[in-house]
């Protein structure tokens, strides 16, 4: 009979995909909702200083994509916290007096924080005063930032270790500074905070495109599109460069990870940039390849004759997936070419004053919606199947240290992960989707929100809401509600 | 003091928060089926929606903490109880993400209430099983290298216990949180669940007087029990007067979830002196397992800093909504 658990591959290679699945799964809505909050924080801020309500518009419709996707971030970040533990126990046990303590700043200083303030940031709108509202927005979105610290602080550690000493088998701190602050983590920081930022931007511009498009929320559409378009336009070269100094870090400590994303199976002088190829990690060669010569040299060495080594440095067993790293690598730099050049066209029809009618440039939004997402899950498969064989760089190998499972039981729990995850993002995006062409609230009932039903009167509100001192341009609804609540003060007064 | 006490303290006082807060939001969910129409559920729901991630955090924070001070506690525990802790995770997926879907859905909203109160239902029961799984193995000379048994009679009478303790919990914040009928309900619920949940406390005290030596020998010895009498009698205590302020006609407002927060408290308590100075309980004591000084110590300063602050904002969000839940409260 066909034996299903004889085809199953072996306990680590389904702990690694069970990881990579749920940690993959995880970094998109963190990727998202870390540039999102600033977003908020933004609008909400502008909202506080130039009491313009189309600021306050824009709190209160981003809120709701962001809460969902935050949430997601929450309830599939947990799973992560155990899973350590759960498929690799013996790395937790040999690593763990180093990593442990980052995680543990992680929940004091950001887990605690974002999941508290969030709270008041939903559903404290007329419980707290605007200012202790707009605190609580900064807060979240500092958590969001100071989470992302710790955790690539611990991520970097895993691929240049730093301040360490191994003691009977176990690794301990000597330096905790350098432990922190090992050699790849601004780099690996700056990279991916960027990454976050762009990623929301594009979700953002896309978002307010399609508005813009369909002819509905335009003055609301072009306030999110200004903002998001001159985000990309600046960001996108600074992140350009940043990744640039990554790349330089990584020939610098990993050169087998930098000859796997180049493709670059022996130790060549003047080695010829890439463009194209298929790697075949048997063979030891690439099919198919398009070069442009020289340049991988010039661009890491900063020399044209300038030696890169090749793959060969190390033993066949001490190299990672090269077709990976490389493709994932690829897919990574064009996206990011397609963001320079919806920078730059945006500020060419920004210059044109085309910028919220001219369609090729809305549909590019449009269409770009994912693309910060997917270059940022890219990048990771770059550094971390480039990482193989390596849990730590050099020192800590993953087959050695995962749980001893039965395969059966890591390939349910995988089963049960993927068809649990699938459902949920598909529901994901189901209300995304529907939240979006709901649009987002009227002007009127921006304001009406703001009111808060236990206060007695309303003397004390800013004259563009008193009625008593306006007498145009308010909705009928806005016009009730504030009635009622006279009405209601009347009433008080007679008893 | 040293430092290895400290870290199980930290350890206790973790996992106590998280039962306490999770354990009523857990409990809500438990109980949302018997609520019936879907607007009691809707506010049942909703009186959580702004702190059950705050909640739920406490279990990261218990999971990290046992990390950092015995990490060899943590890998063992969570490679030997992977199936109920695996299946714990994702029946928090689906009690966590039912908060954000709910209130969006219109013709999904049962399907959400099922996902909220299946989520905590299956997620109380494995933390139940994993506690007996845990506690229950004590009495056996196994040793690191044995794997845990966790399927067993005793986790499985745990698993409800600890079904019908956070059922406790949650219908004592019900009757903080809503009004009238709501409230009536909650009081009968809470009524029945607190004699269900004393009646699985004598079931697994005395199984574990019986069946644990080393457990009879503490609480059972001279003078020892005399050391340990309070914790009965405290507990005796917290249900005499829940009972009776359950029975109340007046607004019993914080006083049953108080004194239920009590009885569990206790409970803990002597689970943790049962087991004391095991950290897997009768394979590895809290000095055999801690984690190297520096990194213990660095984290420590972090924990005396920030747990302080946590704690005061946390109360902070407690009062700024603590007033009863309206079908109106969202965003």
């Amino acid at each position: 009979m066909f034996d299903l658990f004889a085809t199953l591959p072996d306990t680590a290679m389904l702990s690694r995909m069970q990881f990579a699945f749920t940690i993959s799964y995880h970094i998109m809505f963190p990727t998202i909702t870390i540039g999102l909050s600033l977003y908020l924080a933004f609008m909400e801020g502008m909202w506080l200083k130039t009491q313009k309500p189309v600021y306050l518009q824009q709190v209160k419709f981003w809120m709701k994509p962001f809460a969902i996707t935050f949430g997601m971030g929450v309830v599939s970040g947990v799973v992560l916290s155990y899973e350590f533990g759960t498929n690799f126990s013996k790395f937790s046990e040999v690593v763990g007096p180093v990593l442990a303590p980052l995680l543990a700043y992680e929940v004091l200083t950001a887990f605690f924080m974002e999941a508290g303030f969030l709270g008041i940031m939903l559903f404290g709108w007329n419980k707290v005063s605007p200012k202790v509202h707009f605190a609580a927005t900064c807060i979240v979105a500092l958590g969001t930032v100071m989470s992302s610290f710790w955790i690539l602080a611990a991520n970097s550690w895993m691929h240049t270790p730093a301040g360490y000493e191994i003691v009977n088998g176990q690794f301990q701190v000597t330096s905790w500074l350098e432990v922190i602050f090992n050699p790849s983590f601004p780099y690996r920081l700056s990279h991916m905070l960027l990454a976050s930022f762009l990623s929301a931007s594009l979700l953002f511009a896309g978002v307010n495109a399609y508005y813009l498009l369909k002819g509905t929320n335009k003055e609301f559409a072009k306030v999110g599109f200004s903002t998001s378009m001159f985000v990309i336009l600046i960001l996108t070269p600074v992140q350009m460069l940043v990744g640039d100094f990554h790349g330089l870090n990584v020939a610098e400590h990993q050169p087998v990870k930098l000859a796997a994303m180049e493709g670059l199976w022996k130790t060549e002088k003047g080695a010829a940039l890439r463009l194209f190829a298929i790697p075949d990690q048997e063979n030891e060669t690439n099919h198919f390849e398009i070069l442009i010569p020289k340049a991988a040299s010039f661009l890491i060495t900063h020399d044209v004759n300038g030696e890169i080594p090749g793959l060969d440095q190390v033993e066949e067993k001490d190299r990672p997936q090269v077709a990976v790293v490389f493709t994932a690598f690829r897919v990574m730099i064009g996206l990011g070419g397609l963001m320079l050049l919806l920078g730059l066209s945006g500020a060419v029809a920004r210059y044109k004053k085309r910028l919220f009618d001219f369609k090729p440039l809305l549909y590019l939004s449009v269409a770009m919606i994912p693309a910060g997402v997917i270059a940022t899950l890219a990048g990771w498969y770059v550094v971390e199947v480039g990482r193989q064989p390596w849990l730590v760089q050099g020192l800590v190998r993953t087959a050695d240290v995962i749980s001893p499972l039965p395969a059966a039981t890591v390939a349910f729990t995988l089963a049960l992960f993927v068809v649990v995850y699938s459902s949920l993002f598909v529901t994901y995006i189901y209300f995304i989707r529907k939240l979006i062409l709901k649009g987002p609230p009227s002007l009127d009932e921006v304001q009406a929100s703001l009111i808060n039903p236990l206060l007695d009167g309303h003397d004390d509100l800013p004259a563009t809401l008193n009625p008593a001192q306006v007498d145009i341009g308010y909705s009928q609804e806005l016009s009730e509600y504030l009635n009622k609540q006279d009405q209601h003060k009347q009433d008080k007064g007679e008893k | 003091m040293d430092i290895a006490l400290v870290y199980l303290l930290l350890i206790v006082f973790g996992i106590l928060v998280y039962v306490l807060l999770d354990g009523f939001s857990l409990g809500v969910g438990i109980l949302s089926p018997l609520l019936k129409n879907r607007d009691n559920k809707a506010i049942a729901m909703k009186s959580l929606s702004h702190i059950w991630d705050s909640n739920q955090t406490w279990l990261v924070f218990g999971g990290v903490v046992l990390f950092v001070g015995f990490p060899i506690v943590y890998s063992f525990v969570l490679s030997n109880l992977y199936l109920p802790i695996i299946l714990m995770l994702v029946a928090l997926i689906f009690r966590g993400v039912a908060f954000e879907f709910r209130f969006k859905a219109d013709r999904s909203q049962a399907w959400w209430d099922l996902s909220f109160s299946l989520g905590s239902i299956i997620a109380t029961f494995c933390q139940g099983l994993i506690l007996g799984a845990l506690v229950g193995d004590m009495s056996s000379t196994k040793t690191l290298d044995d794997p845990v048994d966790w399927l067993t009679p005793f986790s499985i009478t745990t698993g409800f216990a600890l079904l019908s303790g956070y059922g406790l919990l949650g219908a004592c914040w019900l009757v903080r949180k809503t009004e009238a009928s709501l409230q009536v309900v909650a009081k009968k619920l809470a009524l029945k669940l607190l004699f269900l949940m004393l009646a699985f406390f004598v079931v697994v005290s005395i199984w574990m007087l019986v069946d644990q030596p080393a457990v009879a020998e503490r609480w059972l010895s001279f003078p020892g029990s005399l050391v340990l009498l309070p914790l009965p009698l405290l507990s005796f205590f917290f249900s005499y007067r829940l009972w009776s302020v359950l029975r109340e006609e007046q607004e019993p407002g914080l006083k049953p979830l108080g004194y239920a927060m009590g009885l569990f408290m206790t409970a803990f308590a002597g689970l943790v002196v049962g087991v004391f100075p095991y950290i897997i309980p009768g394979r590895l004591t809290i000095w055999e397992a801690i984690a190297p000084d520096k990194t213990v110590y660095f984290t420590l300063v972090g924990i005396l800093i920030f747990v302080p602050v946590v704690i005061t904002y946390n109360i902070y969000l407690y009062r700024t909504f603590s007033g009863k839940t309206s079908m109106k409260d969202g965003y």
